[in-house]
């Protein structure tokens, strides 16, 4: 039947197209995660290494069932998880807070000023990550840039306690995923028609009325997309509380990697990654389902 | 005298434009518009409609002039505090709302009681015959079918003006004309006034009680279709409304006669000679039998092209003197139609008495 080899061709083509990246996918992305996965559950060596024994307590560690033989239940574990989930929830609502409005404010410009906005927006992508997080301490450290210039104002007598400290970790994780949030929220800002904001208003509605039934209902699909791509790097990210947080800023990111390359305990690691992977995939499928509903009905996606 | 629904003291707007200067939008605009009036806007693009209309619901801010609604002066209250609605150009629906919320959306504003808001969504959506959609999407309907929803939405929190822009413009012809007659319908028995704006004539002169035709920014004439079409106030309204033959020249003893030597007779009398436009619509023409026998009222012409229009003919021609004539001949002169497109010319006859005769030479003023 015709009908019937037109349709396996067309299988036969897509699995050409998709055949590479699903290729790599299954050994680079899959691959891995398995043997995190299975290592999560084997008991650590002595000396490193592994055990091939079932042994549920490394989530037990962290969750508060540990292996009552040789660890007590200790809850900086879950300490540093709820510091870690706080640290990124503050980031994705101060990023949101800062992008929101901006973007607003940026869609109605001229073209000529939008595209330099734009531009200047996604310029800190064009310099090391690490250099610019170590500008930072140049600013915040106890003989950095605000504490002299307060002290030569004679503002304070001692250096304030800016750097190493939860608040900095903040600083630095909304300085570096301000694009991140920007560029999905302006999308749909931009797409805003604005003649639905003047219907609303014809029909009655105040400006915090069209606001909540209009403008943020239409704006909705990017504010979300851009809190899903801040809030997963922001949960696992290493590299800010390492330089900017100090031994009290932990968060899981630094104690995974911890546990891989100073204590050595890899099925803890493992453990502790499986959480963040499943708080991540939980989200991401949430938010794909999110997405498809709309797919069906909501028009703002073109 | 009944206080009028709207009224306009002379509106002036003016917009910036970005290489400096300014462009009038609204000119000194003084209207007046009576309860329950149909009022149509119509005039070429540019000419200040749809600034007219954002003047009178609040998105425009005039910059000198008043404006009241129902006797009151709103000039100063911002758009959802206006007793107006608006159906928009492009419908304007919000397309994350179902048919029933779009519909209701002045209602859940206004916070109308649920068994009100219900019953008075399904009365709206019942007369622009779309009862039974509430739950459809704006993008699962037609575009006519998204027209009657933005009506809906616009009539059902009972405003005491109801403006247009435009909104039959993206419709196709047959629906146009079916849309037109059920606007109309629905003005006579909802009793608010419509301000309807349109660029095409033909819809201003078959659905409005008066007509005001616009031309860079300022009313040119408002008055009844059959007014403005037969009595234009000056060339621009004759020329803009309907198809015209427009001769300007010295009117003297019955004639007008053009700079090019044309001659038009007329009843109308002139002390003395003055300068004015005379119109011929194309229906005032006959052709005539043979010569036209020395008949004192009539246009010889060469044909340039003879258009065949279902009801009857349009003849393009041009006299001697180089004037283009366009004259709309019924199909029961089919026989001299037939002779003149052979011989190429032909003599047009028409009443001096209807020659109407506008004063000044074709100048707007
Ligand atoms: N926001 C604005 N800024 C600058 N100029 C404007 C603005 N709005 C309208 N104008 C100008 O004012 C004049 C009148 O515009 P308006 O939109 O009222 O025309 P219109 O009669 O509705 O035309 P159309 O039939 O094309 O819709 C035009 O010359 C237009 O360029
Ligand atoms: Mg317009």
């Amino acid at each position: 039947m015709s009908g019937f080899s037109r349709r396996s061709r067309a299988r036969a083509q897509l699995a050409l197209l998709l055949g590479p990246v699903s290729l790599f996918l299954a050994i680079f992305l899959a691959g891995p995660l398995i043997i995190m996965l299975i290592y999560s559950f084997l008991a650590p060596g002595l000396y490193g290494g592994v055990e091939w024994e079932f042994y549920p307590h490394n989530f037990g560690r962290i969750l508060g069932f540990a292996d009552p033989e040789f660890e007590i239940f200790d809850p900086v574990y879950i300490a540093i998880f709820l510091r870690s989930l706080r640290i990124a929830l503050t980031t994705v609502l101060i990023t949101l807070l800062v992008c929101y409005p901006a973007a607003f404010q940026i869609s109605r410009l001229s073209d000529r000023w939008k595209s330099f906005a734009l531009f200047l927006i996604t310029l800190p992508f064009f310099a090391s990550l690490i250099v610019r997080l170590f500008i930072w301490i140049l600013i915040l450290k106890k003989t950095g840039f605000i504490n002299v210039a307060l002290s030569e104002l004679g503002l304070i007598d001692t250096p304030l306690e800016l750097i190493y400290t939860e608040g900095a970790v903040v600083l630095g994780m909304v300085y570096i995923f301000i694009p991140f949030m920007f560029l999905p929220v302006y999308a749909s800002v931009e797409k805003l028609d604005w003649t639905l904001v003047r219907a609303s208003q014809d029909l009655g509605a105040n400006g915090f009325q069209t606001f909540r039934r209009v403008i943020l209902p239409l704006t909705l699909p990017g504010v979300i997309a851009g809190s899903i791509i801040v809030f997963i790097p922001a949960l696992g990210n290493f590299v800010v509380p390492a330089v900017l947080g100090g031994a009290k800023s932990l968060m899981l990111g630094n104690l995974i990697e911890q546990q891989f390359l100073a204590a050595r305990n890899w099925p803890f690691g493992a453990a502790l990654a499986m959480l963040v992977m499943t708080i991540v995939l939980a989200l991401l499928f949430i938010y794909i389902r999110y997405e498809a509903r709309r797919g069906d009905d909501a028009p703002v996606i073109r | 005298m009944a206080e009028s629904m709207v009224r306009l003291q002379r509106a002036c707007k003016a917009f910036p434009l970005p290489e400096g200067g300014t462009v009038t939008a609204l000119d000194a605009i003084d209207l007046e518009v009576a309860r329950n009036e149909f009022l149509t806007l119509l005039g070429p693009s540019g000419c200040g409609k749809t600034t007219l209309l954002h003047a009178i619901s609040g998105f425009v801010e005039l910059d000198d002039g008043r404006i009241f609604v129902d006797g009151e002066d709103v000039s100063d209250r911002p758009p959802h505090r206006r007793p107006v609605n608006t159906v928009f150009q492009n419908y304007a629906l919000f397309p994350h709302m179902t048919v029933g919320q779009n519909v209701g959306y002045a209602l859940d504003i206004a916070r109308t009681p649920r068994t009100e808001r219900s019953g008075r969504v399904g009365a709206a959506l019942e007369m622009v015959g779309l009862a039974g959609l509430e739950n459809r999407l704006p993008r699962q309907l037609s575009g006519g079918q998204q027209q009657r929803v933005a009506l809906a939405r616009a009539i059902i929190a009972r405003p005491k003006l109801l403006l247009l822009d435009e909104p039959l413009s993206a419709l196709d012809r047959k629906l146009r004309q079916s849309m037109q007659i059920e606007l109309k319908t629905l003005q006579a028995e909802l009793g608010i006034s419509f301000i309807f704006v349109t660029h095409d004539q033909e819809e201003a002169l078959t659905m409005s009680n008066r007509v005001a035709v616009l031309d860079g920014g300022s009313i040119q004439q408002i008055d009844t279709p059959r007014a403005v079409y037969n009595n234009p106030a000056n060339a621009f309204v004759a020329s803009f409304v309907g198809a015209s033959n427009l001769f300007q020249g010295m009117l003297q003893s019955g004639r007008v006669m053009t700079a090019q030597g044309d001659v038009i007779s007329t009843d109308a009398a002139a002390a003395g000679s003055a300068r004015v436009t005379a119109l011929l619509r194309p229906e005032q023409f006959t052709i005539a039998n043979g010569g036209g026998n020395g008949a004192a009222a009539k246009l010889d012409i060469g044909i340039r092209q003879i258009v065949f229009t279902g009801a009857g003919y349009e003849v393009h021609g041009r006299t001697m003197n180089g004037h283009d004539v366009v004259a709309a001949i019924a199909a029961a002169q089919q026989a001299q139609v037939a002779s003149a497109e052979i011989s190429r010319k032909a003599t047009l006859l028409y009443d001096p008495a209807a020659v109407h005769i506008i004063a000044g030479g074709g100048d707007r003023s």
